[in-house]
């Protein structure tokens, strides 16, 4: 319902209440001109109101019960128990057509024009005709009013009809007044007219006979309308339900008090009172929470109009759907969302919503779809704003992220798309082409999310290419009253809110789950999943009594997509807390959101999940994001052969196989030092040794096992401790490592294992040896050559680009064929397209295939990386849908591979 | 001193009254109008993270009170036996409670305004900062704190300590 039309509702409900009563009052005290006053005004507003809103009918009826309160009030006419019984029945009347707004949102069909007429002549000052039919009828009753152009004579053309809502079409109803009819009349209608006037309503009397009949009926129908209308709301000044809270607030923690202290004493004959106690608090609680509770359409109401607009101003078709809207929260919350949420939706209109024609073209419906859904999980709501646009553009905002300084290149290789498209949340990125009168001026979702994360909720996003995306938030029901686990860390104890938590992990030094070290950073084997630590001590500043100890527990915490364990002392229960704000000095933490006083009296701070949040990714560089990297493997069961050795500290390192030469053992006492640097001669060459965490001095072992890399002759010794084992494996390299030369971190072996970035010690052992890779191909490759990689696997990815990029390509790397097309649609262009065989939203084969017909890139030479090799194209007979195959482990090939296809390709072009 | 001589040197405008407090045997003066609260704190819970001056927040009678150590603020040294706050003033600024841990309380002093001086003009400046002027009282110096700005912490200038 409309948002004006239900106030009015509400307000004019009351309004004729009043209006009922201070009558009845004014009819017992007819001199009573403060009543009368009163009685006036409110009639008066009501009519105003009512031709504000575009209501003639009720506007008309109000107006004819004014003219009449008026004369009262001017002393024209002196009120009599009749005229005032026919302003309550024009009242009654007034509550039926309302009643009938309420329930169907339009003024009822039909006319009350001899009610009108009725208080026409009353307001004439003839009375005794009224007061006749009064006296007969005791309802409602109608007078019909002639006036000088005789247009209206009395009805009784429709003695079967059931009632008044026959028919719409007609303009005048015989027995209809029209509006301008009227006011002339009383414009005109003075003294001279009171007998016409009188004896025409005489008439109308005889005639209205059948009418009122179904008058009655009418009314006993509506009349249920129209109290329950009334009687479902009050309205209460919104500082007394405030007060109610903040009492309810106070007498929650006394009980909680209370509880403590009788859970201490035992035994007592307190313990029943006290529960009795505690169970009507609990519910006071609930009612007075209901009592601020708002059904979420209310922040929703505004959108469909804004849908409107923003779609006319951007010239696209769009249908808004909303689900959900009768969840309720609190008003507090609802009016902090109100805004956030208007702006995503105009975010979806102008820029998550492509064109008519674009959409068209994609097979999509020409009107966009918005979906707003809101449910309730747990203590909390979920909203959720989606839209079935294009998705977020993956690359772009890759590269405004890296123009403004959010992210590194570095970075961006290694990052997720999700972990991209996350970005949106960072300050000052719009990806928007242009500023439109609707958004894209740069402040925007990071806003959002601030809003959000201050009432303590979470945002996150998922966008698949070409499907669109969905927003969803997760908002705490109320700010007032918070659930919380109430943790203990260096002596201090700490709450920490419920919405946050995902689950407790009690740590063990064998136990299933142990805490192992990388570099330095803890982590927790998971469930297959490596979850970053970090303990709340730490965060705070608080000095560690002792070092870590082993039994510790673990609170798994998810703030939007980012997943991490705070390890803490102690668990005790969880309480609901009364959220206070901190004192202003104490505002300016980022890791409390506030204060409470727990049952036993002390004072504790509350953790903000956010701020520590934030804490956790600054000290972890890149979010580790679990849930992507799942799906990947899911779907993903390519192994990669992983050489596992043990170098530099306790933690097991890996290295892809493919990317070794040869395994050597060297006699220490061969090693050289030359100008800084331990050299070793290897096959009638110098071979420059590096060490995993850098250059330290080679122990006297006598035999040292060496990893060599060779690339163009050149070679580099890489030394480690001792070599392990050879495993193929999932790969799946779940979190990024700060340190350099370490690309990540995996679970291999069921162990959590660094994978080590073999370019990093190349480039420590040569300086140059990037650029020499280009220099020594500059005479075949005139210029940078293009190539287009597609790859689902994001190491591989990560693995090859850097590695073709070296060999002095121009790489641009995508981890599917959807996005392969997009590039294709942009207009990008390219001299040869690397591609996956397997993928999972389209098979290399396929993808080949289409390439070959496409009008741009028929032309670019294809060539397929697979496990296998040539059988593989055989096998799928696809041997004319790539120009060459190339196996996946063999990166050496894959090079020669691409030069001398385009060398071969530009001899042919 | 009868209630109604109070009453009248209250509405008297030449006159304030001060509560006399010691920290580290240092006479300190607060106007008695802005003190709500004279108490003992106990059970205070630390804020890690939080300005120095910051003791920590406590619960006084439902309300959460931050305890700001005066010592700090004023940078004066800590005491020899620490651990035993002796007193605290309770203080508003802005709807927040706030208790000012002090060593004990005096007198409550009533003093001519005309008799307020400025404080020499080298004298700590964190004291100048926060002081609305000095008497001079028979044997010992009476410095009156202005209580907004003894809670006005956090600034850079205002926690060096």
């Amino acid at each position: 319902m409309d948002d004006l039309l239900e106030e009015f509702l509400t307000e004019t409900s009351e309004s004729l209440e009043t209006v009922d009563a201070e009558l009845v009052k004014f009819e017992q005290n007819p001199n009573d001109e403060e009543t009368l006053n009163n009685i006036f005004r409110l009639v008066h507003t009501i009519k105003g109101t009512c031709g504000f809103l575009g209501l003639p009918r009720l506007e008309a009826l109000a107006h004819a019960g004014e003219t009449l309160l008026g004369k009262y009030r001017d002393k024209a006419l002196v009120p009599n128990p009749d005229t005032v019984t026919l302003i309550l029945e024009s009242i009654d009347q007034l509550k039926v057509i309302l009643g009938h707004l309420g329930a169907e949102q339009s003024e009822p069909d039909g006319d009350d024009g001899p009610m009108i007429a009725q208080l026409v002549a009353a307001s004439e000052g003839k009375m005794e005709a009224s007061a006749e039919i009064v006296a007969e009828t005791e309802t409602v009753k109608e007078t019909i009013a002639e006036e000088k152009n005789d247009d209206t004579t009395a009805s009784s053309e429709e003695p079967g009809s059931e009632s008044y809502d026959v028919d719409l079409e007609r303009p005048l109803r015989p027995g209809e007044v029209s509006l301008a009819d009227l006011e002339r009349a009383f414009m005109e209608a003075d003294g001279p007219d009171l007998e016409q006037l009188a004896t025409e309503a005489e008439q109308a009397k005889i005639n209205e006979e059948q009418e009122k009949k179904e008058a009655l009926e009418k009314e006993a129908n509506k009349t249920t309308v129209e109290v329950s209308l009334v009687s479902q709301s009050i309205r209460v000044n919104v500082d007394v339900l405030e007060d109610l809270m903040t009492m309810v607030s106070e007498l929650v923690l006394t009980r909680n008090q209370l509880l403590q202290m009788v859970r201490q004493m035992g035994d007592t004959e307190i313990k029943v009172p006290l529960q009795r106690l505690s169970s009507v608090t609990a519910e006071l609680q609930d009612g007075v929470m209901k009592t601020r509770m708002q059904p979420i359409g209310n922040a929703w109401k505004k959108l469909p109009r804004i849908v409107r607009d923003s779609a006319k101003a951007v010239g696209k078709k769009i249908e808004l759907h909303m689900d959900g809207e009768s969840t309720e929260l609190d008003r507090q919350v609802l009016e902090l969302i109100r805004d956030p949420l208007t702006h995503m939706v105009r975010n979806s209109c102008d820029h998550g919503l492509e064109p008519g024609d674009i959409r068209i073209a994609a097979n999509k419906p020409e009107a966009g779809q918005i979906t707003l859904r809101a449910f309730h999980e747990g203590g909390h709501i979920v909203i959720e704003i989606a839209d079935d646009g294009a998705g977020l553009p993956t690359s772009k905002i890759k590269r405004k992220a890296i123009e403004n300084g959010t992210i590194t290149e570095a970075d961006a290789q290694t990052m997720t798309e999700n972990q991209i498209h996350r970005l949106v949340f960072a300050a000052g990125l719009s990806t928007a082409k242009e500023v439109t009168s609707i958004s894209g001026r740069g402040v925007g979702m990071d806003v959002v999310r601030n809003n959000i994360e201050q009432i303590g909720g979470t945002i996150d996003l998922l966008s698949i290419d070409g499907e669109g995306t969905t927003f969803t938030i997760k908002i705490p029901l109320t700010l007032a009253i918070v659930s919380a686990l109430i943790v203990e860390a260096a002596d201090s104890r700490f709450a920490i809110p419920q919405l946050s938590v995902l689950e407790l992990v009690r740590t063990t030094q064998d136990g299933e789950h142990r805490v192992e070290e990388i570099h330095n950073t803890r982590v927790l084997r998971l469930r297959d999943t490596l979850l970053p630590l970090i303990d709340l001590a730490d965060i705070l500043g608080i000095p560690k009594i002792e070092t870590v100890s082993e039994n510790a527990f673990v609170v798994v915490m998810c703030v939007g997509e980012q997943r991490f364990g705070l390890v803490v002392d102690n668990v005790f229960d969880t309480e609901e807390i009364v959220v206070k704000p901190l004192a202003k000095v104490l505002s300016s933490i980022p890791v409390f959101s506030g204060n409470t006083i727990l049952g036993d009296g002390t004072v504790i701070l509350i953790v903000d999940p956010n701020g520590i949040a934030k804490s956790v990714s600054t000290n972890e560089d890149t979010e580790y994001e679990a849930d992507g990297e799942e799906m990947t493997a899911e779907r993903n069961e390519e192994t990669t052969a992983m050489l596992l050795f043990n170098a530099d500290g306790a933690e097991p390192k890996a290295v892809p196989l493919s990317l070794v030469t040869r395994l050597e053992e060297i006699d220490t006492g061969t090693i050289e030092n030359v100008d800084g640097e331990q050299l070793v001669q290897y096959r009638d060459s110098l071979m420059p040794l590096v060490q995993v965490g850098g250059y330290a001095t080679i122990e006297n072992n006598e035999r040292q096992p060496v990893l060599v890399f060779t690339d163009r002759g050149r070679s580099v010794g890489l030394v480690v401790d001792e070599i392990v084992d050879i495993v193929e494996e999932v790969l799946n390299v779940e979190k990024k490592g700060s340190t350099p030369g370490i690309i990540g971190a995996a679970v291999l072996k069921g162990k959590a294992t660094e994978v080590i970035d073999v370019g990093h010690y190349l480039t420590m052992a040569y300086h140059d040896w990037f650029e020499n890779a280009q220099k020594d191909r500059e005479v075949e490759i005139p210029q940078k050559q293009r190539i287009l990689l597609v790859d689902d696997n994001a190491f591989f990815r990560n693995m090859v680009a850097p590695l073709l990029a070296a060999a002095g390509y121009d790489v641009t790397a995508v981890g599917s064929a959807a996005e392969a097309w997009h590039l294709n649609e942009s207009g990008a262009s390219f001299d040869v397209i690397v591609s996956d065989i397997e993928m999972p939203d389209e098979t290399g084969v396929a993808f080949a295939t289409k390439l070959a017909k496409d009008e741009h890139w028929s032309s670019i030479p294809r060539l397929a990386l697979s496990a296998m090799g040539q059988n593989d194209l055989e096998r799928m007979g696809a041997t004319d849908a790539f120009t060459d195959i190339v196996r996946k482990a063999d990166r050496e090939s894959l090079i020669s591979t691409i030069d001398y296809v385009l060398q071969t390709h530009g001899e042919a072009a | 001193m009868t209630t109604a001589d109070d009453k009248q040197i209250l509405i008297d405008e030449n006159t304030h009254e001060y509560v006399t407090v010691d920290i580290a045997d240092q006479l300190f003066g607060i106007k008695v109008t802005d003190i709500h609260d004279v108490f003992q704190p106990h059970s205070l819970t630390k804020v890690p993270l939080a300005p120095p001056e910051v003791k920590g927040v406590l619960n006084l009678r439902g309300r959460i009170v931050t305890a700001i150590d005066a010592r700090i603020r004023l940078d004066l040294p800590k005491p020899e036996k620490e651990g035993r706050h002796d007193m605290a003033i309770g203080v508003e600024m802005d709807n927040e409670s706030y208790g000012l841990i002090i060593d004990k309380v005096g007198e409550v002093l009533r003093l001519a305004r005309a008799d307020l001086k400025p404080l020499p003009s080298n004298i700590d400046p964190r004291w100048q900062e926060v002081s609305r002027g000095i008497y001079r009282l028979d044997g010992r110096l009476l410095i009156i704190l202005d209580i907004q700005k003894m809670l006005h912490i956090g600034e850079p200038e205002a926690c060096a300590a």
